[in-house]
């Protein structure tokens, strides 16, 4: 049988529609999973006022189910049958006396009909529909009603087009086979069938394919640059996409492209569109909810609707003019940062410091005094997404020092981890102090990120620190950046481990190995991770790593005076005196190879001689001065050897096979 | 362009008031005091509260210090008129009925494009919210459609749909005039001509003139008498008659003040949060007095009765 359930709802928040179609799915599939003969097959559709789930394949009843029940034993008295009996519903005649395995006792088998399908889904699909989890919801239409997105205005639920008969609980909507079409160019009602669904639906003006709406928006002659988070936007705002092509005066064309492609996507949903030279070109492309727009009007209203934006934008720059960047930073004074850091302006003078600490320029020092000032400004104030960028230009224009506007510009970024990372020495750590500056004090007052809650953003700040730094091959070490906050460290070190692993693609276990084994420098960190993946896959190396496994095995559990040293007089058999001349021998030249790949290749060399000790040589020697003296000699190799990377912390193949 | 045949300003106050009105709404004149937005007004902020049905639509003079811009903005504002519609509980066809008041005032929907798109709305002053959308009409943001969930820190017995159409953009809109001063209010007369004084001199007045330790003065004095009433009414004992309304308005004048001060530049950071609250609570002490106060009426009218 055919299952078809449209949720009619009033326009649902375009980025959750995906979200509320998984979930309906993935519900939808468990419960049928029983109500179906062979493999599931879910389609789920969404447009801005409807969910639709559609399946095929159900059967009419649930099969009948059977159970064993296990009565009274056998030796029970007659009362004890009757009562079992009764309780089953039969005589005592229809009983069986049957082993359970213990023991002969009375039982039936109670057969359970299996119900209809229609009566399963109707009873069920009610609090399926409301349990769909969105992130904001509303209750309507008062105490005791439903809650979802918006309110359901109507429901269709088919099975073989006979209606699943129910009522959304406190919503007083029940469920029928009338859908709705476009809000202005469809019917208001009419019936459906599973078959001719769709087909309805476009006589209605809703295309119900989100792909097929997708198409439609691509089909416009004008070259506009695709932007795909925008046109997953508009396919999800409209039922009925038809793109238009606005033109604007080409003056406005003096104003940045930065915020001309502000104001056209952020502000008003538009696509840019890009010249034959590349640049920007006085034109638009709007996606409208209709289906077309023959006198113009549509494009009419939307190009006077961009102008007065522009003229906005336009009037904010020349009237932030009058006042300069460097003239605002008291103003910074009146704009909150965060209730308890207090200001801009507070946060401005620590970043100034900040940058000074972490070895700034000057230019680095003005770029921090100046960079937060465009929060003062009328076109920051009217498009905030263009705070910095604001900075920057105005920076620019006032004369201040080109590594200065840049600096400005760029501080925000890396706004995330495809996103390039600042321009310049002076950009990247002006940049870095802002977030340092945002962790710190957050951390300070106790606003460590749990879970999903991360209002400030701090996972984004580190996560931006850590790029930078590495990106930039910046020289700032850990301590320096992070201070003493133990709290701080840990939260920064698993950014770290995230860039290295699912950034930069670097194994979990070479980033344990190398962090484990310590370095203050993140640039320094990536080198070693690049030589251990180097080294990795040579012949010695992994082999090594589960010798060194061993050594810190054997080392954990035994008992060593740290001042203890060892005795190369007291090295008994030859393979602990060929360890003890190779580890001389390694740990002199190692000191004047050039890089860490020609390091991990001399220590591999190691490899036969750990070996071979371990085959023929026992570490638990019966006299306690041998003892002692094997376990010194193993400890020397490790602490000397361990300092690129603690190589007890490779996987390695034989362990992971395990 | 301007196009001639558009609505003046105040023939689309008219038809939308007559639209309204044929729907159960009563056409409320404008509350008599500065406000920041229509929502503030006892016919929304009071009326949404508690178990009895209301319909009302008024237009509000809506004062934002901080947006005014000396008359030389052409699309920004100090003071702009709300017309904001209440329907509580909100009617299954609400959506519908908000485009027939679109049409009504000579938009041919057909021929336009409308798209609802979230737009949730809070304010903390007032302890509310509720979520929604803002009305985009050929792109340009008409209406703010509010389903209110809370109100003075309630939770709503029932949910009223709020709709506020911005008259200034709407009619600039059909009039296709660039400036909103050159709406035609009534033929020969400009928005300018109406309105421009106003602009300027509340501009001087709130970025320049006002004298801060005085607006300080008054907020405490406007905050005492609303806290002085409010703390009274529990003691009460004729509940019934207990003046709240005028509560209220203190309250009220402390929300203005704030707005004042706080584009004056007088409220520091660490203030604000704190001043903030200070009218939260007034407001949130006279809702809950307001819905204690209703179910006193309303017992006593059963008994009447």
């Amino acid at each position: 049988m055919n299952f078809l359930l449209e949720i009619g709802c009033e326009e649902i928040p375009d980025w959750m529609l995906a979200g509320a179609l998984e979930y309906l799915g993935g519900a939808i599939v468990d419960l049928t999973k029983n109500l179906r003969a062979g493999e599931a097959t879910i389609r789920t559709d969404a447009t801005p006022r409807r969910l639709v789930v559609r399946t095929e394949g159900l059967i009419p009843r649930q099969p009948d189910s059977e159970e064993r029940v296990w009565g009274p034993a056998k030796s029970a008295p007659a009362p004890a049958v009757a009562g079992f009996a009764k309780k089953q519903g039969v005589d005592p005649s229809q009983l069986e006396i049957l082993s359970d395995g213990k023991a002969e006792k009375y039982s039936y088998v109670r057969k359970t009909p299996g119900r209809a399908t229609v009566e399963i889904l109707a009873e069920s699909l009610p609090q399926l529909i409301l349990k769909t989890p969105f992130p904001k919801t509303m209750l309507w239409p008062g105490k005791g009603g439903a809650r979802f997105i918006r309110p359901i205005r109507w429901v269709v639920a088919l099975l073989d087009n006979q209606v699943i008969p129910f009522e959304i609980t406190g919503a007083d909507v029940r469920s029928g086979n009338e859908s709705s079409g476009h809000r202005k160019l469809g019917a208001y009602r009419f019936p459906v069938t599973y078959e001719n669904y769709e087909e309805q639906l476009r006589a209605n003006f809703v295309i119900l394919s989100a792909d097929e709406r997708r198409k439609r928006i691509q089909a416009v002659p004008t070259k506009y640059k695709c932007d795909n988070d925008l046109l997953n936007t508009l396919v999800n705002l409209t039922e009925w996409p038809t793109p238009i092509t606005g033109n604007f005066d080409p003056s406005f064309l003096d104003l940045p492209g930065e915020v001309l492609t502000t104001v056209m996507k952020v502000h008003q949903k538009y696509f840019s569109v890009e010249g034959a030279n590349g640049k920007l070109a006085p034109q638009f492309v709007a996606v409208t909810n209709t289906d077309g727009d023959p006198d113009g009007l549509i494009r009419l209203g939307n190009e006077r609707v961009l102008i007065s934006r522009f003229n906005d934008a336009r009037f904010f720059w020349d009237s932030d003019q009058k006042r300069k960047l460097s003239e605002r930073v008291q103003d910074l004074a009146n704009v909150t940062f965060q209730a308890k850091l207090g200001s801009y302006l507070e946060k401005t003078n620590k970043v100034v410091d900040l940058v000074k600490e972490l070895g700034g320029d000057a230019h680095a020092e003005r770029a921090a005094l100046l960079c937060k000032t465009d929060l003062t400004t009328e076109l920051v104030k009217e498009f905030t997404e263009l705070q910095g960028i604001v900075g920057g230009l105005y920076a620019r224009t006032q004369g201040e020092p080109e590594e200065v506007a840049t600096a400005i510009y760029d501080h925000y970024k890396p706004v995330s981890m495809e996103d390039s990372i600042p321009r310049g020495r002076t950009a990247q750590l002006v940049a870095i102090a802002d977030k340092l500056d945002t962790l710190r004090g957050c951390f300070g007052i106790g606003m460590i990120p749990t879970g999903s809650k991360d209002p400030f953003a701090l996972r984004r700040a580190a996560q931006g620190v850590v790029k930078i730094i590495v990106e930039g091959k910046l020289k700032l070490t850990i301590p320096q950046m992070l201070g003493a906050d133990t709290a701080l460290k840990e939260f920064f070190f698993d950014r770290v481990r995230y860039y290295f692993r699912e950034v930069l693609g670097f194994k979990y276990d070479e980033v344990n190995a190398v962090l484990k084994a310590g370095s203050d420098s993140l640039v320094d960190v990536e080198q070693r991770l690049a030589a251990v993946q180097q080294v990795r896959p040579t012949r010695d190396f992994e082999p090594l790593a589960a010798g060194f496994k061993r050594i810190n095995n054997i080392l954990r559990d035994a008992v060593l005076d740290h001042n203890e040293l060892l005795d190369p007089g007291r090295l008994e058999v030859e393979p602990e005196k060929a360890l003890y001349y190779q580890y001389l021998d390694v740990s002199k030249k190692i000191g004047s190879l050039p890089d860490y790949v020609s390091k991990l290749s001399l220590i591999a060399s190691l490899r036969p001689h750990v070996d071979r000790f371990f085959e023929s040589v026992l570490v638990n020697a019966p006299d306690p001065g041998i003892r002692t003296n094997r376990l010194l000699l193993l400890r020397s190799i490790l602490n000397e050897f361990s300092t690129i990377a603690d190589f007890s912390e490779i996987v390695t193949t034989s362990q992971e096979n395990k | 362009m301007p196009s001639p045949n558009a609505l003046t300003l105040q023939e689309m106050i008219l038809r939308l008031k007559q639209y309204w009105g044929e729907r159960g709404c009563i056409i409320q004149e404008p509350f008599d005091m500065e406000v920041g937005a229509g929502t503030m007004c006892p016919e929304t902020f009071l009326r949404v509260l508690g178990p009895k049905p209301y319909r009302t639509a008024y237009v509000q003079p809506s004062r934002r210090p901080a947006d005014g811009r000396y008359g030389d903005n052409p699309n920004r504002l100090y003071k702009h008129m709300q017309l904001q519609v209440i329907l509580k509980p909100t009617p299954t066809d609400v959506i519908e009925q908000y485009m027939g008041s679109l049409e009504a005032i000579g938009i041919d929907l057909r021929k336009h494009d409308i798209k609802l798109e979230e737009d949730n709305w809070e304010s903390p002053t007032l302890g509310a919210w509720g979520v929604g959308w803002q009305v985009m009409l050929d792109g340009l943001e008409i209406t703010q459609f509010t389903y209110f969930q809370q109100c003075g820190g309630i939770d709503l017995d029932l949910i009223p749909a709020e709709i506020t159409y911005g008259l200034e953009r709407l009619t600039s809109f059909l009039q296709g005039v660039d400036s909103l001063y050159d709406i035609v209010w009534t033929p020969g007369v400009t928005y300018r001509d109406v309105r421009y004084t106003d602009e300027l001199q509340y501009s001087v007045y709130n970025f320049e003139a006002a004298h801060v330790p005085t607006l300080w003065k008054l907020f405490e004095i406007h905050e005492g008498e609303a806290r002085r009433l409010i703390d009274l009414y529990a003691d009460s004992t004729e509940k019934g008659r207990y003046p709240l309304l005028a509560a209220y308005d203190h309250v009220l004048k402390c929300s203005n003040l704030f707005n004042t001060l706080d584009a004056r530049g007088a409220i520091s950071v660490t203030e604000r949060v704190g001043v903030i609250a200070r009218v939260r609570k007034l407001a949130v002490g006279v809702a809950e007095a307001w819905v204690d106060q209703q179910a006193v009426v309303a017992a006593s009218a059963e008994v009447a009765a």
